[in-house]
């Protein structure tokens, strides 16, 4: 069981001459093993920013960050070894992979990189991976980026996110670039390999309703302070903040849109 | 809204003569009623971009228009065949009669021009015997019709928001009172409160002035609430073309149940959103 803990953490920017920019404000929760949280908030409210300082490409202003209990190294091997067990994946899967590189370079480098497996099974490795997010390793292996269409990409992003095993996955708007008809194919593959390998997912995203549907807790952020949290539906049906209320209003949602005024809903055959 | 016809497509086909020759647009028919808010649905590389350019000319080569017209019924009462005008008519046209808010609009504001000065280009251009009080008079109302008030005039894009700037897009888009504004992806880029906003706004306008609009975008959910009809398309073909409830209700075309699927409820049941079951092989 992992456990990480973000702890109190406030992050300012210097902006040259108009003062500090806050962009966190004393937030404070857990990521568990096996539990899928969801980050929504508007551009600006900070969302970004948590997914750098959990990356460590940003450090806290204030407050700290502990796995398991231990504050996350800022540099070295311990930083190393942390970045194998908290991965990011991207949301542009157009930008994340290499365009000179093949597939299979792609998923061969975090293997042995942290050395996974022994350089004699990496091949295998790589072909496991890609089985594991529904590629044909034979049809990808020696394809590069370009040749596969977005979904293909992110899954590829996907199967490089888990090479190294990690315990947690921080997922930065991982379906918005995508069309639409593949995304909740690429969401569903991560609710699965969510639970195949009990991992912790921070989805981060402005679709609140995929929140609702992908994750267990959703934290609502609103100028770098959580305004509200607790259980997807009950943040999303049950809102208690003003600023959850104006972000579900202003989100399309046909069902009720279509509803009669009697309050039943028109049903969709 | 009225029953009348503003714009007709008739038989639209625009090829990419490269090789081998892709067809972007087959032999697309549809007639845009005046007042109307037409939304076109579909993904990336279904035609809906094409086809909204095509029916302007917007296309460059390779793009060919292989078949078919679009005809606009002006509402002087004249028939005007957009493929059959020549350079200068054609210029006049545009923007007269049909503009266009294009994806990432907010980004093609010059950078070292105010938006005043961008806004009056407009009236300079198609309206060359206005004078400048009158001009100014105009772009300083429009700012104040979209929301962003006459005092930003002598604002540059950078000191705008995003949604600012779409704005100032829509502004420039209505300078003229087109009876026809085509509009691609104009809140994509946006997050969820200033796109509604925006389009309420659109709303409201279209309500106020007449105009008829194409919203085109892959964001079913909201089409469904903004468009009176709404046309989808895959593969270049319009495969359904009925009102937003029926595609909401009682969708024919099995592209279009996959598409309403794909969106998960934020309120209802969860739809194709199987958490903990399989994937669906077919995403791929």
């Amino acid at each position: 069981m992992t456990t990480l803990d973000f702890r109190n953490v406030t992050k300012r920017y210097r902006v040259r001459g108009s003062g500090d920019m806050l962009a966190l404000d004393d937030v404070s929760f857990s990521l568990t093993s096996g539990q899928t949280i969801a980050l929504v908030g508007q551009s600006g409210s900070g969302k970004s920013t948590i997914a750098k300082i959990l990356t460590q490409l940003e450090r806290a202003t204030s407050g700290e960050v502990l796995l398991d209990g231990e504050p996350i190294p800022h540099r070295g091997p311990g930083l190393r070894r942390y970045r194998q067990r908290v991965r990011m994946v991207f949301q542009d899967p157009f930008a994340s992979l290499n365009p000179y590189h093949t597939i299979r370079h792609h998923l061969e480098r975090p293997l042995r990189l942290d050395k996974v497996v022994p350089a004699d099974q990496v091949e295998d490795e790589v072909r496991a991976l890609l089985t594991r997010v529904r590629l044909d390793p034979d049809a990808t292996i020696d394809r590069r980026p370009h040749e596969l269409s977005g979904g293909q990409r992110q899954r590829v992003a996907i199967a490089r996110a888990l090479a190294s095993r990690p315990e947690l996955l921080i997922a930065d708007e991982p379906v918005s670039m995508l069309d639409v008809s593949i995304r909740l194919g690429v969401l569903n593959l991560l609710a699965d390999l969510q639970r195949e390998s009990n991992l912790g997912v921070l989805y981060i995203t402005h679709d609140l309703a995929t929140a609702r549907h992908f994750s267990d807790e959703i934290m609502v952020l609103h100028h770098g302070v959580v305004v509200e949290r607790g259980p997807a539906d009950d943040v999303i049906l049950r809102a208690q903040h003003e600023y959850t209320r104006a972000l579900r209003g202003a989100s399309p949602d046909p069902d009720k849109h279509f509803a009669d005024p009697s309050g039943r809903a028109v049903t969709r055959s | 809204m009225t029953t009348e016809t503003l714009l007709t497509v008739d038989d639209f086909s625009v090829v990419y003569d490269v090789d081998p020759p892709v067809e972007a647009v087959r032999h697309v028919s549809l007639a845009l009623r005046r007042g109307e808010i037409l939304g076109l649905a579909g993904e990336s590389g279904c035609g809906k971009t094409t086809l909204a350019y095509g029916i302007q000319r917007l296309l460059k080569p390779p793009a060919v228009i292989t078949s078919g017209r679009a005809v606009l019924h002006d509402e002087s009462g004249e028939d005007i065949d957009i493929n059959a005008l020549d350079a200068d008519a054609m210029r006049a046209f545009r923007w007269d009669k049909v503009s266009m808010v294009f994806q990432g609009a907010m980004n093609a504001l010059n950078p070292v021009a105010s938006i005043g000065r961008q806004l009056e280009d407009v009236f300079l251009t198609h309206r060359p015997s206005m004078g400048r009080a009158e001009r100014r008079e105009e772009c300083a109302g429009l700012l104040d019709l979209v929301g962003v008030g006459r005092e930003r005039m002598r604002s540059y894009p950078h000191e705008l928001s995003g949604g600012m700037r779409q704005r100032v897009m829509i502004a420039m888009a209505m300078a003229l009172r087109p009876q026809l504004m085509i509009m691609d992806e104009p809140t994509t880029a946006l997050d969820v409160l200033v796109q509604r906003e925006i389009l309420e706004q659109i709303s409201d306008l279209r309500s106020k002035l007449g105009f008829s609009v194409i919203f085109i975008t892959h964001d079913l959910p909201l089409l469904l609430e903004i468009s009176d009809r709404i046309a989808v398309m895959k593969d270049g073909v319009i495969v359904e073309l009925a009102s937003a409830l029926d595609i909401y209700s009682d969708a024919q075309h099995e592209y279009t149940r996959k598409l309403l699927s794909s969106f998960p409820s934020l309120t209802g049941e969860r739809g194709d959103f199987i958490r903990g079951s399989e994937s669906q092989e077919a995403a791929l």
